[in-house]
């Protein structure tokens, strides 16, 4: 996704903006005090941010519509529902969330808890993107909250109108120390980087998601990428062209092509080609109409510099339909090109508009090759009736997401990891994605001060024997099953050792050994026998460990008789 | 597998004649054109590649214990339960595990998406980068490795070159083992190292210090690749007032002076009342002398440090404070004593830098919350322990500190565990691993949605143009709260 000219970006120089370090500081302390940290004030607070939706739903559409001419409806189907439909989630499942989740045992601490514990990171910063200005700076917000993060938000400064409805309606329904909003351009950003945050999530483009990277490198931050890049569809001849070119209609020209997930191009056999235009065409016409710059349905550009670089891919490109645009209204219309050469600039940068090249290959394979040859796409499409086609093409590529026979349909459902790979970002958001993107799950062992008999195993001076019974304890997890066995074995070689040992007085020389029996030394030296035992069957492949763990309690029955 | 081909390795320039300056740029190519030839994804290539790696430690029990103890004065007894066996340990839960690691996973579908198939595929990044460090070398380069092999990328190891003899088995040994067209070990040092991070890398795996972390990232920033940082801290110990002090001294101490002290998750410092340092003080003295004898020098289970750089930054910290324990130190053996210092400052070196070495520093606090006070002004450490008999006072310092990992009542036993992860947060790092969290952590999580080719009528819904009859039919909808479609 583009956010703002990388050319424009200044380096960093050493200097902290004070006012921004205090703004900073004033989160921070706002977090220590705890109070972000109690369920139900994470609750509340998700709650208040619901009634912010509904209750400022007018003012925020009008926001939205303004930055990017978008009717009310688009606003709302595109914007607010994932919004109001990510609080519910969060509200539902978040008391599950917060408790701590046991993990398995071995022998050596079945005895203790253990469990991982999830706990927020701190300070989080969030930088929004222009293109989906409210849900894709609202949504990441939605997961800070519920993770009991304090969180400082940076929309877009592009999405102008939303910025500031943001930065006026949040600190009306959020705790105003906690969540802030600042808002500012390159300059205020690079700024705000300088800061030591506990996390940052950033929506935008490679360029600056380098930048940002770095920036939080200094501090040791872990970051979240959600990043762009080319995502190709496929389309292969197998397949109901009437269907798949309405998916990629609304898919491509939805919000005027300035979608990261958006198809980006097409890659089809030339065959198909002209059938592909000539449907797209008239299902255009069926979306927005005759006259598509009338069209309430239609976007524009977010602004003359994007409007300008849009209109340069055009350049010594064959049109196959569309290309009109309109400087003053920034409009451009829904554009096919066709027999696109790979190596023009339309196929270099993602286009993040309605301009939809197609490119002819062979074949399935060609296509497989074209993609892999370039950087990891944030989503993949592929079109096909034929199931083991669309099997291989996740197979032999790599991109964040893929959704076969549709287009952007993944990015809906939240039980999703949403997210890129290599060069379209780093990290996954969505639902539960993003509670546990702002949470740090710590991993806790309590144990009992008793039991330091036990422990004698770990000290030094060590022997042989203490070798056999660590193998043995870290080998082995705990198992109920496995734990019955052990049990019985064990009840078994007391037996012994009582039936052998504890009644006659004075013992009695056994049959083949010099000297009088101890049974102190007897248990000694089964013990080890036994421990060596069971880590040779440990190291058994785990098939057959179940058939022998009979043959090896009766094998160890035998040492100690 | 076992090709018998022995310089896989890498060595460090001049050592081998390579067209150009960078040594690295052929093995980096021959690696990434094997990952796209594909052979690394299936099941049965990457059993036989943990296989392999299992019999490297079997077969090379002798040559590793040798190594470990040239580089570390480890025993048999230490070598086994913190370097082989949990790798070995690691090898067998993914071995056992692969099949259910690399499966598919179903997710949950909505109104919109009933009617499709949603999976999450694990799928591999590709050429992986793993460095690791000198104090636990074995361990630290295996575990990420086994992760990184079972998750099917292509791995180039970097060990340390300062753990020098577990460095020579890895370089020559282990890459007979493996197959190398998928796997290098590189070797060098800081500068080899960061002609090494201007390489692009789909993941670096990079255990060390913060300092060397940051140089990481950035260099990492360049490429976008994403970064698991292990680094170290600062570790804290509170000991309540109400336990068994010759219990906590039992378990302190021997966590405290395992490898020296040179162990990233070891306790760094204790937090207790004066009157239990008072109590604590004759116990760890029994602990010292019950473990490691009247002269500890002698004692085949106390390990050394690891080099002269090392040895002459801790001899320097032995100055902070009171020596109560311990203090001697001998140069030519590169031998520190397990030492305990008592009136320590906040401000001086040894509560300032991490220590990794056999030396603990007491620090008074009067309770429970200057404690956490204590705690809560330092960087995030990478483990935190808490000694009490009253679980409140455990579960108070769980609830209000931060750290990576938590042990309560004990030390790093939770290491023993491949079911709890192991990682930082804050200025201990990021990311986590052990078991089936590293290989999550070497796979990228891909969401994959099969839709239905037709039932085009369905679609219809979301088509421009919008009507305000069907406006409101989506409002109604999603107004009701009886199901969430998005």
């Amino acid at each position: 996704m583009w956010s703002r000219p990388s050319a424009s970006v200044p380096r960093f120089s050493c200097v902290l903006d004070p006012a921004m370090e205090h703004e900073v500081q004033r989160v921070r302390q706002a977090f220590l005090s705890g109070r972000s940290r109690p369920l139900r004030f994470r609750l509340q607070q998700l709650e208040a941010l619901r009634r912010m939706v509904q209750e400022r739903e007018k003012d925020i559409l009008a926001a939205i519509g303004s930055d990017l001419c978008k009717s009310e409806f688009n606003a709302y189907s595109q914007e607010v529902i994932a919004v109001l439909g990510e609080i519910d989630f969060m509200l539902e499942n978040l008391p599950e969330w917060i408790t701590a989740k046991p993990v398995k045992k071995n022998l050596l601490t079945m005895l203790d808890e253990a469990y991982l514990q999830p706990q927020p990171l701190g300070v989080v910063l969030i930088i929004g993107a222009w293109n989906y200005p409210f849900v894709l700076t609202i949504q990441p917000l939605i997961g800070a909250i519920a993770a009991g993060n304090a969180v400082i938000i940076k929309p877009s400064e592009l999405s102008e109108n939303t910025a500031t409805i943001l930065a006026k309606l949040l600190p009306q329904y959020l705790d105003q120390d906690l969540y802030i909003v600042i808002n500012g351009g390159v300059e205020e950003t690079t700024e705000l980087l300088k800061q030591r945050f506990d996390h940052i999530l950033y929506t935008g483009n490679t360029t600056v998601g380098k930048i940002v990277m770095e920036a939080a490198a200094k501090h040791l931050t872990p970051v979240t990428l959600e990043l762009g890049g080319k995502s190709p569809c496929y389309i292969d001849k197998d397949c109901d062209l009437d269907i798949v070119c309405r998916r990629i209609t609304w898919g491509k020209y939805m919000n005027c092509g300035q979608t990261c997930i958006a198809p980006d191009y097409i890659l089809c056999e030339a065959s198909l080609q002209n059938q592909i235009v000539q449907k797209i065409k008239e299902t255009v016409k069926e979306f927005y109409g005759e006259n598509v710059k009338e069209s309430p349905d239609y976007e524009r550009i977010i602004n003359h510099r994007h409007f300008k670089r849009i209109l340069s891919l055009l350049e010594g490109q064959k049109i196959a339909f569309g290309g009109e645009t309109d400087e003053a209204t920034r409009y451009i219309a829904p554009t096919v090109l066709t027999d696109v050469d790979p190596k023009t600039k339309v196929m270099q940068e993602e286009i993040f508009g309605p301009v939809l090249p197609i490119v002819p290959v062979k074949n399935v394979d060609e296509a497989i090759n074209f993609i892999n040859e370039r950087e990891k796409p944030l989503a993949l499409y592929v079109f096909s009736h034929n199931h083991k086609l669309i099997k291989r093409m996740i197979d032999e590529t790599s991109s964040g997401g893929v959704t076969g026979n549709d287009v952007i349909m993944h990015f809906m459902l939240n039980s999703f990891p949403f997210g890129g790979v290599g060069s379209s970002g780093m990290g996954a958001y969505h639902g539960k994605h993003t509670f546990d993107t702002f949470s740090h799950q710590r991993p806790c062992l309590l144990k009992s001060l008793k039991r330091e008999g036990a422990n004698k195993l770990r000290y030094p001076p060590n022997s042989q024997s203490k070798v056999y019974w660590g193998k043995f304890f870290l080998l082995k997890r705990f198992n109920k099953e496995k734990l019955g066995l052990l049990l019985l074995t064990f009840l078994g070689i007391v037996a012994a050792v009582l039936v052998k040992g504890w009644p006659v007085t004075p013992p009695q020389p056994s049959p083949g050994r010099t000297g009088q029996w101890d049974p102190r030394e007897a248990w000694k030296d089964c013990t080890s026998h036994l421990a060596e035992a069971w880590i040779r069957l440990a190291s058994v492949g785990s098939a057959q460990e179940n058939e022998l763990m009979p043959v090896a309690a009766s094998a160890t029955s035998l040492v100690v008789l | 597998m076992s090709k018998e081909e022995g310089g896989s390795a890498v060595k460090s320039p001049g050592a081998e004649p390579t067209l150009g300056t960078d040594p690295f740029e052929d093995t980096l190519r021959r690696l990434r054109e094997a990952f796209h030839s594909g052979c690394t994804r299936p099941a049965a290539f990457r059993a036989e590649q943990l296989q392999a790696l299992g019999r490297f430690l079997q077969e090379n029990k002798q040559l590793l214990h040798d190594a470990l103890a040239q580089d570390l004065h480890k025993s048999a007894f230490d070598s086994d339960i913190s370097e082989l066996i949990i790798c070995q340990n690691e090898i067998n839960l993914a071995l056992k595990n692969l099949q259910a690691w690399m499966k598919d996973t179903p997710a949950s579908t909505n109104l919109f998406t009933k009617l499709d198939s949603a999976f999450v595929r694990k799928e591999p990044f590709g050429l992986v980068l793993i460095i690791a460090p000198w104090n636990l070398p074995m361990n630290l380069s295996l575990v990420p490795l086994v992760g990184a092999l079972a998750a099917g990328n292509c791995v180039v190891l970097k060990p340390s070159e300062i753990s020098r003899g577990t460095e020579k088995v890895l370089a020559e040994v282990l890459p007979r083992y493996l197959d190398q067209s998928c796997f290098a070990v590189v070797l060098g040092g800081p500068e080899e190292t960061g002609q090494l991070l201007k390489h692009k890398f789909d993941y670096i795996f990079f255990t060390g210090s913060p300092r060397v972390g940051k140089i990481v990232m950035t260099a990492a920033a360049k490429h976008l690749t994403p970064v698991t940082l292990e680094l170290g801290g600062k570790n804290p110990c509170y000991v309540d007032d109400d336990c068994d002090a010759q219990i906590v001294a039992n378990r302190v101490a021997w966590f405290r002076y395992f490898n020296a002290g040179q162990t990233c998750v070891a306790p760094d410092y204790l937090l207790c009342s004066p009157e239990m340092q008072e109590r604590l003080l004759p116990a760890l003295q029994s602990a010292i002398t019950r473990f490691y004898g009247d002269d500890p020098q002698s004692s085949p289970n106390l390990g050394r440090i690891i080099n002269q750089k090392q040895f002459q930054r801790l001899r320097a910290l032995l100055g902070c404070g009171r020596v109560a324990i311990g203090g001697q130190s001998d140069e030519c053996d590169r031998y520190i004593a397990p030492t305990v210092l008592v009136d320590v400052q906040e401000t001086e070196p040894v509560m300032q830098e991490e220590i990794f070495g056999p030396i603990l520093p007491i620090v008074n606090v009067q309770g429970m919350d200057e404690a956490i006070e204590f705690i809560n002004r330092r960087e995030k450490p990478l483990a935190l322990y808490a000694f009490s008999n009253s679980s409140q006072v455990v579960n108070q310092m769980l609830e209000r500190t931060s750290s990576g990992s938590f042990g309560g009542n004990d030390g790093f036993i939770y290491m023993t565990l491949p079911s709890l992860p192991l990682g930082g947060v804050g200025h201990s790092g990021t990311g986590r691993y052990h078991g089936k969290f590293t290989f999550d952590t070497f796979s990228h999580h891909r969401a994959c949605l099969l839709c239905p080719a037709g039932l085009e009528e369905l679609n219809n819904i979301r088509y421009p143009p919008y009507s305000h009859s069907m406006q409101e039919l989506v409002r109604w909808a999603l107004g009701s709260h009886s199901c969430t479609l998005l």
